[in-house]
């Protein structure tokens, strides 16, 4: 359809492309309009409900036996005594200069904090999300293919059970199998103690710091220590995303095109992967994103169950000590992830997808 | 010599959880090398007549006939696997609706080539080739870019002549075509039938055309088969359609508008007549 205007107003065979060259172009500058506004709107909404909730932040700094001149000059000095979008102004110009502002809790800049703790959760969401989708997509494709059969029943319960148990208790019970009892694995902490601070952060990723330094010793230390909690997130990514693929799969198994492909005397295997798997991609990444995310924004009962010093945990103690910055800059950290898996998901779209180019 | 397509008492049920509905009730023909019509009203099994014979009724629906046999196979002993090696190689079907039929994210090129490579093994380039020439023979003119294109690109005319290339293009013995144009609009209709009429003739194939159109169906046909709630009730060549004897049949007729009508009513079908048959 879109073909035909296109070649009838494109006469010599050089438009065409240089047409597509400003179609790409116009497109790119679009989305970085898009992301931009995006991000601009997620600030906005951070910083009011910041400043909207009942609690203060200048007492969390100066502690509340302080004079009522002590509280003023630190009122001041926190730039609280000025107009709200003056405030929001000036906060929106310190965040793209790169300044989240301190934290009262921890005493360092919030992006300090920030880039020590997210590297953290994003190792474990990252691994826990590989479990999820390597072994969700294949048994949510084998159950849909095999419906009412004793391994769909089986990978059934498995979905089941990912939904209703809790995560904590799985952690738990993870941790006294496999760490005290077995041994198997590594127990609370990103590494044993004395490995701990033996490597410089580079990107933060334990497991990418020490294969950059060739420490390969500490390497297997991470890994020992990163398998059972990616492990418990990965199951929860699992049990969603395996019952969303057997759903979306049983859907396209009863479609016309299906039986075209049976006609046509293709393989069952190639009907299954090709005809039905193919045009789930699409959604499927929806689902994958949007757990991702999910497992980014730090699930604060594992990493308390495991010790880990992730974004969920400095998020949780942040809101206790309303300390106000690092909540702020964990929320922008959070919603960022999101703005950016949403684009990433939008992109693939495309690509995956030719009705939606 | 025995015909290419045997049936003898053939049954299709499924269970209901108020038991075993049987929605085609022991039908049987022969089918040479000729174009057999079968016509009928929704829900009469016609459909499902089309999908016994290449074995794509799916469980819990149950298949059994006295005789089910093309050029001597007898298809319900037949694995999948050898199943598969007679679907699209030697019997077809062209479905109902390109827009459900076609896969929406293959091009049109790789679901025709599908349909060939899936039998033969070819070079690409030769494949390109076939699949080319086999574009042009359903009369598309620009079979290239076509080839290039997605189905949502494409007309549901062009659409179904699409699914015709690739149902012909492992060059089948027989052609099932389950309701080719009811999806279509009127004007498109004829070309698509004429396009296939033209194949199965000059390649001497057999024709089985599923239709509710009386009319279409005694053009295109040399025999009809007239089916009304699981069972053929009439069968006749397609030339002695006016002398039938059913009152089903007799009713059909009875209800097609002519060109300089004088009825002011149009009969409704008299159910009544043939209940219990």
């Amino acid at each position: 359809m879109s073909l035909e205007p296109q070649i009838a107003m494109s006469p010599t065979p050089v438009a065409p492309s240089r047409r597509k060259w400003g179609r790409g172009l116009s497109a790119t500058v679009g989305f970085v309009a898009t992301v931009f506004l995006t991000f601009l709107g997620l600030l906005a909404i951070t910083f009011f409900i910041g400043r909207v909730i009942p609690i203060d932040p200048v007492l969390a700094v100066v502690g509340d036996r302080a004079s009522n001149e002590v509280y003023e000059a630190a009122r001041v000095a926190m730039g609280l005594d000025q107009p709200l979008p003056v405030q929001f102004f000036h906060y929106v110009v310190n965040v793209f200069s790169g300044d989240l502002g301190q934290s009262v809790s921890t005493g360092r800049p919030v992006v300090e904090d920030l880039s020590r703790f997210f590297p953290a959760t994003l190792e474990m969401a990252t691994i826990g999300i590989i479990i999820g989708v390597a072994l969700g997509v294949p048994l949510g494709v084998i159950a849909a293919s095999r419906q009412g059969s004793v391994i769909d029943q089986i990978i059934r319960v498995v979905g089941l059970l990912g939904y209703s148990m809790p995560a904590f208790w799985l952690g738990l019970v993870g941790l006294a199998l496999f760490y005290a009892r077995l041994r198997w694995v590594g127990g609370p902490g990103r590494l044993d103690i004395f490995y701990d601070g033996l490597v410089e952060p580079v990107t933060g990723l334990l497991l990418v710091d020490s294969l950059i330094k060739g420490e390969f010793e500490i390497f297997w230390n991470a890994v020992h220590h990163l398998i059972l909690p990616a492990s418990v997130l990965g199951f929860f990514s699992l049990a969603y995303i395996a019952r969303m693929t057997r759903s979306f799969m049983l859907d396209q198994l009863s479609q016309e095109f299906v039986t075209t492909a049976r006609v046509k005397g293709v393989p069952e295997r190639v009907v299954i992967w090709r005809h039905a798997f193919n045009p789930i991609r699409v959604p499927l990444i929806t689902v994958i994103g949007l757990s991702y995310a999910g497992l980014l924004e730090g699930s604060v009962m594992i990493e308390t169950v495991f010790s880990w010093p992730g974004i969920g945990n400095y998020l949780t103690t942040a809101l206790l000590n309303a300390d106000m910055n690092a909540v702020l800059g964990s929320t922008l950290v959070i919603g960022a992830v999101f703005i950016f898996i949403n684009k990433i998901s939008d992109v693939l779209y495309r690509v995956l997808d030719p009705r939606a180019r | 010599m025995a015909p290419m397509l045997e049936v003898k008492n053939l049954r299709v049920s499924f269970p209901t959880h108020r038991g075993r509905v049987e929605v085609v009730k022991g039908i049987s023909f022969d089918l040479g090398r000729e174009r057999l019509g079968i016509v009928g009203e929704s829900g009469s099994g016609k459909s499902m007549t089309g999908r016994a014979i290449l074995k794509l009724i799916r469980k819990p629906g149950l298949v059994t006939a006295d005789r089910l046999a093309f050029e001597g196979v007898d298809i319900l002993r037949q694995s999948e696997k050898q199943m598969r090696s007679i679907r699209g190689a030697r019997i077809s079907m062209v479905m109902q609706d390109p827009k459900f039929s076609l896969n929406p994210v293959m091009t049109v090129g790789e679901q025709i080539a599908e349909a060939l490579v899936t039998h033969e093994k070819l070079p690409r380039r030769e494949v390109n080739e076939r699949i080319l020439t086999m574009l042009e023979a359903v009369r598309i003119n620009d079979p290239k870019r076509v080839a290039g294109l997605y189905p949502h690109e494409v007309s549901g005319g062009m659409g179904q002549r699409v699914m015709i290339a690739m149902m012909l293009i492992p060059g089948p013995e027989l052609l099932i075509a389950d309701e080719p144009t009811s999806a279509l609009d009127v004007s498109v209709q004829a070309q698509v039938l004429d396009i296939i009429d033209d194949l199965v003739t000059t390649k001497g194939m057999g024709l089985i055309l599923i239709s509710h159109d009386l009319n279409l169906v005694s053009r295109y046909c040399d025999r009809i088969l007239v089916m009304n709630s699981g069972t053929v009730v009439e069968e006749c060549a397609a030339g002695e359609l006016d002398s039938a004897r059913h009152p089903y049949t007799r009713g059909l007729l009875a209800a097609m508008p002519t060109i300089d009508e004088s009825r002011d009513e149009l009969p409704v079908l008299d159910r009544s007549q043939w209940a219990g048959t």
